[in-house]
């Protein structure tokens, strides 16, 4: 069995709402595998199918080789799973929060006090393992939610958007976390907003949109498609928008004008060099600009470069990025 | 990194040790939570002092004091009161994702039930038992025996676990604690239309039929013939026996109808 996780033609509605609409996903062992995507998109619905909360519509799913509609007791047997919210206890401290999920997974008392201090040293929680969770910050609730997921030594840890909400701190504790435990050998399916934390964790990347797959590879190859970089020039004055996007039309990427925060941005593929030949471009024009800044692409940018599309949000006034005509 | 390699595939817990450890955690949260008790019981002692010495006086219930016939009713009301509680606390598990973390673990959908209810009912015990003894300080006295009490008591626990399986239902349905404090709003026709403050034989004629008949009537005349004896039958239509019979059919078909809900309602995929 080398998929650990396999969808075929997955489909799932509630009421006229499609969350799925023939979702192919394939997630090989002994990776991490990052699904992509929008608010709505159907990631949630897709991690609740594989955790046997949800049942599909139509299609097939295997999780480990069972099948989530017929042996849901088998699949629950190998995942773990860590929700958008921490479902952990307030009202109990961090370490007992673990043992109870540990004697639930079957444990035996010795055997669950043992693998909740592992997971509790794995986690660095070791210090607070004694306090209430309410006294916990919202990073280590969700550290102690991963950790809770862990203890089982689940085959397939299933995490959706584990980071959302956090502060940039927390969120790079918990990657460190996440990493620690794919190294120590645990497959992994991640759902998350951002293109950055796919990066960062995954070995394979799956972008969907309402409920469809519509792009998937390794990080650097969806990167070569999507463009690596982004150069954003914020322009003093509304007028010099069109001037600004001329400078940088050839750099790479189609420019995009931001009308409502006066920037235009283009996809690069080498970073620094374009951004020096940007410069010069403006320079050469005698544009007046606030800023120009090199950053990554965001996940709307390359949706928008791998569909030529915005994302289609459920918020109209989230739509703010139009390609310039 | 033993702990995240070694095991293939888990067992999961059994029926009995799953229902424990849910059952615990429920337990831990309500007596981690002083707050909750503390004003749970102050309330409750506020309304029983404000029925006894404001309302009772004015409240003619023949052939016995006031305080004798209200504390029966007033006790096994409390059930209901304590469930809206168990409510909110299962809809907030499943609008915290507790549940979902539950139901992807391998152990049997009715433990996690099993554990909740019987967690509730023991609580709802404490409940029962502070209440009383507050009964017991504003003038409450018994005037039948030890074990008729006990027996009287021990039917309030069996109601509240009977109840609890509709709370549990509603807490289901709900899905976030306000909804579910929305729905339980049921109780007060079920409390106050009932024999529990004062006798059935006052209300508007067109209201007697639900009042006599509901399952609140019948419980709390069990309770008050159980500690009042003769002084409380002379009073009513039937005798003990009848009381405790219907009562108890009462809290079989409450477990029937609800039970099989919530435990469908708590595995739906």
């Amino acid at each position: 069995m080398e998929h650990i996780v396999e969808a075929r033609g997955l489909t799932k509605s509630y009421g006229t709402v499609r969350a799925l609409a023939g979702l192919d996903l394939v997630a090989r062992r002994g990776r991490v595998a990052a699904v992509l995507g929008p608010n709505g998109a159907g990631k949630t619905t897709f991690v609740r199918a594989v955790a046997t909360l949800v049942q599909p519509d139509g299609g097939s799913l295997r999780v480990a080789g069972f099948d989530v509609v017929r042996q849901p007791a088998h699949v629950r047997r190998v995942i773990g799973l860590a929700g958008q919210s921490a479902a952990v206890e307030d009202a109990m401290t961090g370490r007992e929060n673990l043992e109870m999920v540990g004697r639930l997974f079957g444990l035996d008392r010795a055997a669950a006090r043992a693998a909740t201090t592992a997971v509790l040293d794995q986690l660095q929680l070791g210090a607070d393992a004694d306090r209430l969770v309410r006294t916990y910050s919202g990073g280590m609730r969700r550290r102690l939610d991963l950790g809770a997921s862990l203890v089982g030594s689940p085959r397939l840890l299933l995490l959706d958007e584990p980071t959302t909400g956090l502060d940039p701190r927390s969120r790079i504790e918990l990657w460190d976390a996440i990493r620690a435990m794919v190294a120590g050998g645990t497959d992994v399916l991640l759902t998350t907003q951002y293109l950055e934390e796919a990066d960062q964790l995954a070995a394979d990347i799956v972008i969907i949109d309402q409920g469809r797959v519509i792009a998937e590879g390794t990080p650097s190859e969806l990167k070569s498609r999507a463009g690596r970089d982004v150069i954003e020039v914020h322009a003093r004055d509304r007028a010099a928008l069109p001037l600004v996007a001329e400078a940088l039309r050839g750099l790479g990427g189609e420019p995009r004008v931001e009308i409502a925060t006066r920037r235009v941005a283009i996809t690069v593929d080498t970073g620094t060099d374009r951004l020096m030949d940007a410069v010069r471009a403006l320079d050469s024009r005698g544009i007046d600009i606030e800023d120009i800044a090199l950053r990554r692409p965001t996940l709307d940018e390359v949706f928008l470069t791998l569909t030529g599309k915005p994302i289609d949000t459920a918020e109209p006034q989230d739509r703010r990025r139009h390609p310039a005509a | 990194m033993t702990a995240t390699t070694t095991v293939a595939t888990r067992p999961g817990a059994g029926l009995a040790p799953s229902a424990v450890a849910v059952a615990l955690r429920t337990i831990r949260k309500f007596v981690r939570t002083p707050q909750l008790i503390v004003v749970g019981t102050i309330q409750g002692a506020l309304f029983l002092l404000i029925f006894r010495y404001v309302f009772g006086g004015s409240i003619g219930v023949g052939g016995l004091p006031y305080v004798d016939f209200l504390v029966p009713g007033f006790v096994t009301t409390t059930i209901l009161f304590a469930g809206t509680g168990a409510a909110a606390g299962v809809a907030e598990d499943v609008e915290h994702g507790f549940f979902d973390r539950l139901r992807s673990l391998p152990i049997p959908r009715l433990s996690v039930m099993a554990g909740r209810s019987l967690a509730d009912t023991a609580l709802l015990g404490f409940t029962l038992a502070v209440t009383t003894a507050i009964g017991f300080a504003v003038g409450f006295r018994v005037h039948t025996d030890l074990a008729a009490s006990l027996a009287a008591f021990g039917l309030c626990v069996v109601y509240g676990f009977a109840f609890e399986w509709m709370f549990i239902t509603m807490g289901l349905v709900a899905r976030n604690a306000q909804a579910a404090q929305g729905l339980s709003m049921i109780v007060f026709p079920l409390t106050f239309v009932s024999s529990a403050y004062v006798p059935v034989a006052t209300m508007p004629s067109w209201m007697r039929p639900f009042a006599e008949n509901q399952p609140i009537t019948v419980m709390v005349d069990a309770v008050r013939c159980l500690t009042q004896g003769s002084r409380v039958e002379a009073l009513l239509p039937h005798h003990t026996a009848y009381y405790v019979g219907m009562s108890l059919l009462w809290t079989v078909a409450l477990i029937a109808a609800f039970a099989p809900v919530a435990i469908a309602r708590f595995s739906h995929r």
